[in-house]
């Protein structure tokens, strides 16, 4: 791998031990990919931010990283943190745990990087443009910055996305790269893909398939004619989960799927496949379901003008979650889409998410319109699912 | 010492330590797979369920599961039941990442069915050498 002299400055320790650090893990990780050289990125996503997911370990080593003069010196937003930062307690999330999470909050915000706390970073100003040499983590985001945007990124883990944003430069392989972004499997829908829970089943059923085959990892879908922005980020959560997929192309709706010819080897799913899908995320009966969430990627401020519609005047009669980020849940305040889903006994839980909030074990059966949400409450958090259109999910919270 | 072999493999990160061999012919996962505080391998059905990382040179394919397994090699090197150095098949992004800021020797691309549990071994991580005694 070819390293500037200011790499090799860097290495050697010339800009402090965390940009010493950050180039080490960056340099490794280019020998390991077979990446020739580094490239600058102009914007990082990290994951890895709930003190449930970090434990000690973590927090002692996002400290050090901060005592050690690390900054970040490209704009760089963070991932849901564990809890909601000003409403923890409503959430029943304890003052031990909170303390924890502001230590992990504070050693980030220190390094300059500004604390979102959110999985969709590209709705409030860390929005790539097309061709741009990003360092994301976040499954989604990423899916979301390559095949949506026609961004740049690997699937970064916490710590390659925090070297990247100290030292602003990421190792020039995987997604970076032209050759590595053709598709390589046609996969031909034949099926009725119309609201957010018909996009996740699909990218579970495509998450499966390709998760098990040899055939390669970036689909060229046909069959879909229009997809909404709140479509694309249900659909981008749910093949990343289900099948790691970090870039797709889907013509008429991503910009690159234009300039690559439809690969010769092809699937075919049919509204058979679909169905199996939403049925094995819907392991709840009816009678189960004890928790309502919304908001796995985070919610749009177009569905929450949607959840304020249709509560308006109603009341919840169970536990339901709106998980968004704080940009949004501000323009809700204002609005007062916030009044009246508060009003109608629902919670919003900003800044964190269902995935990684310490609800383990807290309910039974959770109703919710995402697959990737689906596959995390069932592997984590040991709830019974149950997969619904959107307004069908916010009916479910006042039956 | 009558007898001793070499192997040779890629550095990940550099050190050099001498040890004895723990052996896996599985993946780690060092979150949810081993104990953060005790090293134990704690994955159900693996072949080094229940036995010790620590103060090992631990042999083992490749590493998997989440990325947040790095910060686990830190904190087994903080509490003192890190392995005192790493050999891979083919070292992914997670051990590479938890050997670097933890500051373990990581030796990969080396032929592990060479090594066997209990072997005493001298790892050269910064010349990617592996002396077997």
């Amino acid at each position: 791998m070819q390293l500037t002299p200011e790499e090799h400055a860097i290495l050697k320790g010339k800009s402090g031990p965390a940009a010493q650090k950050a180039l080490q893990i960056l340099e490794t990780l280019g020998r390991i990919y077979g990446a020739e050289r580094m490239i600058p990125v102009s914007s990082v996503q990290i994951s890895g931010v709930s003190y449930a997911n970090l434990g000690d370990a973590g927090l002692e080593w996002l400290s050090e990283m901060a005592e050690g003069g690390g900054q970040a010196c490209v704009f760089t937003t963070l991932n849901p943190a564990g809890m909601d930062i000003e409403n923890y307690l409503q959430l029943g999330i304890s003052e031990e745990f909170a303390v924890n999470q502001r230590r992990v909050l504070d050693a980030f915000q220190k390094m300059g990087v500004v604390t979102t706390c959110s999985c969709t970073p590209y709705l409030f100003g860390n929005l790539p443009r097309f061709g741009e040499q990003i360092a994301w983590a976040e499954s989604s985001a990423v899916c979301y910055a390559n095949a949506v945007l026609g961004a740049r990124t690997n699937r970064e883990g916490g710590p390659s996305a925090l070297a990247a944003a100290l030292t602003g430069r990421t190792p020039a392989y995987g997604y970076h790269l032209d050759e590595n972004r053709l598709p390589t499997l046609h996969v031909r829908v034949e099926a009725d893909i119309k609201n957010t829970p018909d996009f996740g089943a699909l990218g579970k059923a495509i998450g499966d398939r390709i998760q098990t085959s040899s055939t390669g990892r970036v689909p060229y879908i046909t069959g879909i004619d229009s997809a909404s922005l709140e479509h694309l980020k249900s659909f981008c959560a749910s093949i990343a989960t289900f099948g790691g997929v970090a870039l797709f192309h889907m013509p008429g709706v991503t910009p690159e799927a234009g300039s690559h010819s439809r690969p010769v080897e092809e699937l075919a799913l049919t509204q058979v496949d679909l169905d199996q899908a939403k049925t094995a995320l819907t392991t709840a009966s009816p009678d189960e379901i004890d928790f309502v969430s919304l908001g796995c990627p985070h919610l749009s401020l177009r569905e929450i003008q949607r959840v304020a519609t249709l509560l308006d005047g109603k009341r919840v009669t169970k536990e339901f979650w709106i998980t968004t980020s704080r940009p949004v849940k501000g323009m809700a305040d204002r609005m007062g889409y916030t009044a009246i889903i508060e009003a109608a006994g629902a919670r919003f839980a900003t800044d964190t998410c269902c995935v990684v909030a310490p609800i383990e074990g807290r309910f039974t059966a959770m109703a919710t319109d995402s697959a990737k949400a689906c596959y995390y409450a069932a592997t984590k958090n040991k709830f019974k699912t149950s997969l619904l259109p959107f307004d069908d999910v916010v009916r479910e919270a006042t039956q | 010492m009558t007898f001793s072999k070499s192997l040779s493999g890629r550095t990940i990160f550099p050190g050099t330590t001498r040890g004895t061999a723990l052996v896996s012919r599985m993946g780690i996962s060092f979150y949810g797979g081993v104990d953060p505080e005790t090293g134990i391998i704690t994955e159900p059905g693996h072949d080094l369920e229940g036995q010790s990382l620590a103060g090992r040179i631990l042999v083992f394919p490749s590493g998997k599961g989440s990325t947040v397994g790095s910060y686990i090699l830190y904190r087994l090197q903080k509490n003192g039941h890190a392995p005192t150095a790493i050999v891979n098949a083919d070292c992914e992004t997670i051990t590479a990442v938890g050997c670097i800021i933890a500051e373990i020797p990581c030796v990969d691309q080396v032929d592990l069915s060479q090594i066997k549990t209990g072997v005493p071994l001298t790892v050269n991580a910064d010349q990617g050498k592996i002396t077997l005694h």
